[in-house]
């Protein structure tokens, strides 16, 4: 501690080289351990026959091999393309809509964003049993539209096994798109005025200064967009227990739910752990380059 | 024509912009409609009797108001074979989320202080590795979660879901942190290091008081994000212990006797109010924390 002129400049004491590792180590070591490890963990029992416990002798790629000759994983996969395309479609057209007619100065503009953006503040499991009560066949929106005199209306998606996937979209949606428009709000908020202006002038229209000039310009935006969204469609696990539990029958089944079923259900850990193997690849092949570019690009 | 265009790029005012305008509110109000449905049609149905929700709609307000459903929801309504309502299971979130986020936030500060402001070799990797850990699929690391808890004795327990949520945090924390100090000037530490401060001293004196932004913003982030999970509630809890959300979960579809919607609605905003009093009263940070989660720098 003694500041004699020796040290007085620029003299960094000793401890204080090693203390930064120090304070860091316990927080990288629970990483390695619990992310590391654990995804080496899952790796290794996905080659394995491990059933109701862990099996540990090295039996190659049989639990692949099974996983995709089985139909269930196929009806998953399916649900996770049409659910995962559509949400994020939607969920990005309509939060770019919003974004942009939020930018008009609108006065109310605070309020408004408010409003569309709590959802995102509530559980899927909170999500899922409201849209459960509302898409309810006997109750729910088909006996409101049968009270204001529509008798012929009918849905009954949640419990029809080719439409009840739907649901979750729509649930989905509703949960998510706010977040976009939250996203794609703050990127026009970040373009100058004046090159918006400069547009008018050249006699654009509203629609091709957005179209045309606006929205190229978020490239960065529609791309941490894409990856949230993504992100968040591949685990949709409490949405659709809260809302189909899978249901009817596996007609909802998604990666996710099928993952947790093999494993603590079924017990079947191999096959189990080689479903998580295949989700982890398909985040990983996207969201490796996306982090890599990001932290590039942050070093420069 | 000349005087209008004071205003900028606003364009002249005629009856298309005007209907231009009418549009634009319209669609914007249509969209208020859409967001608030779930919620006007939760509030209402959890004030009505079971009669009034068999004769009415969704949307039909209630004609005598009841707390009935409400306080079923709250301490009596049966939640598997536990009949005690949700209330025992709101302790167990508030015993694992305040733990969890203190940890979690504590952790991630030093994490990120000391990856900015004390650069040593390795730092950009370290943190690299530790960001991965935020896009896992929490589904890769169930299974060894659930040996390790058990070999620890936390299997079921709240304590265990306070390591799992601290641990899977860390990254989220990190980052925040990280993202947050990384705007700190450099040389106000650099400024006390020559006075002879040490790495406590500048953080506890100097970072950690010019700090309560990025706070705030890890602390919502972290109450939302631990409040309302369900994935790892529902893997490494068994009945008593459950979180709030695997209760909600349960209780919903839980099948027998009559459906009672009412009490399902009530013990659904029960399970929504503490996220939404944070929204509410905080959501300017809840969307900081948002758009950090999103854009990397």
């Amino acid at each position: 501690m003694a500041r004699t002129p020796a040290n007085l400049f620029m003299r960094v004491r000793r401890v204080d080289l090693w203390l930064p590792k120090l304070v860091v180590a316990p927080s990288f070591a629970l990483s390695l351990f619990f992310v590391y490890g654990f995804i080496a963990w899952t790796i290794y029992i996905s080659f394995t026959r491990s059933g109701i416990m862990p099996r540990y002798e090295f039996a190659g790629l049989i639990q692949y091999i099974r996983l995709w000759e089985t139909p269930r994983w196929y009806v998953a996969l399916q649900n996770l393309v049409v659910f995962g395309v559509l949400f994020m479609a939607i969920c990005m057209a309509i939060g770019i809509l919003l974004a942009i007619l939020l930018d008009q100065r609108i006065r109310a503009e605070g309020v408004l964003r408010t409003i569309y953006l709590y959802p995102m503040a509530l559980s899927f499991i909170v999500t899922g049993t409201a849209w459960k009560w509302i898409l309810n066949p006997t109750l729910g929106i088909e006996k409101l539209m049968h009270d204001i005199g529509w008798e012929s209306f009918q849905f009954d998606w949640l419990v029809d096994r080719d439409m009840a996937i739907y649901t979750i979209v729509i649930a989905g949606v509703w949960q998510s798109s706010g977040y976009v428009m939250a996203l794609f709000l703050a990127g026009l908020r970040s373009i100058d005025d004046e090159i918006i202006k400069a547009a008018a002038i050249d006699g654009a229209g509203p629609i091709r200064t957005y179209v045309g000039i606006v929205l190229p310009m978020l490239r960065p935006v529609f791309l941490s967009a894409f990856i949230t969204l993504m992100h968040l469609a591949i685990k949709s696990y409490d949405l659709v227990v809260a809302l189909t539990a899978g249901g009817p029958g596996i007609a909802t089944d998604v990666p996710a739910t099928f993952m947790y079923s093999y494993a603590f259900q079924r017990s079947e850990l191999g096959l189990a752990a080689a479903s998580a193997v295949m989700m982890l690849i398909t985040v990983m092949a996207v969201v490796v380059p996306y982090l890599y570019s990001e932290l590039r690009a942050g070093r420069k | 024509m000349r005087e209008r265009q004071v205003h900028g790029i606003v364009r002249p005012k005629n009856a298309a912009s005007t209907a231009l305008r009418l549009i634009l509110f319209a669609v914007l109000g249509l969209f208020v409609l859409y967001y608030l449905m779930p919620l006007i049609v939760m509030v209402v149905t959890a004030l009505k009797p079971l009669e009034e929700i068999r004769t009415g709609t969704l949307l039909s307000l209630p004609r005598d108001i009841t707390f009935e459903p409400t306080l079923r929801a709250w301490n009596s309504a049966c939640v598997g074979v536990r009949c005690e309502g949700l209330k025992p299971y709101v302790w167990n979130s508030i015993a694992m989320v305040i733990p969890a986020v203190v940890l979690s936030t504590m952790l991630g500060a030093i994490n990120g202080y000391a990856l900015t402001k004390w650069r040593f070799r390795g730092a950009a990797i370290i943190f690299g590795l530790m960001l991965f850990g935020a896009f896992i699929p929490f589904q890769v690391v169930l299974l060894p979660m659930a040996r390790t808890l058990g070999a620890m004795g936390l299997a079921g327990t709240v304590p265990g879901l306070v390591l799992v949520h601290t641990v899977y945090g860390l990254a989220f924390t990190t980052l925040f942190f990280r993202n947050f100090f990384i705007s700190v000037s450099d040389g106000i530490v650099q400024a006390a290091k020559v006075d002879g401060a040490g790495f406590f001293g500048i953080f506890f004196r100097i970072v950690l008081p010019m700090s309560p932004p990025a706070i705030v913003v890890t602390v919502i982030w972290q109450f939302t994000q631990i409040w309302n999970d369900f994935l790892f509630g529902i893997a490494f809890t068994v009945g008593d212990s459950n979180p709030v959300t695997v209760a909600l979960n349960n209780l919903v579809a839980s099948s027998t006797g009559v459906k009672e919607y009412n009490v399902d609605m009530s013990a659904a905003i029960i399970a929504a109010i503490p996220t939404l009093i944070v929204y509410v009263f905080a959501g300017k940070y809840f969307i900081r924390g948002l758009s950090a989660g999103a854009v990397k720098g």
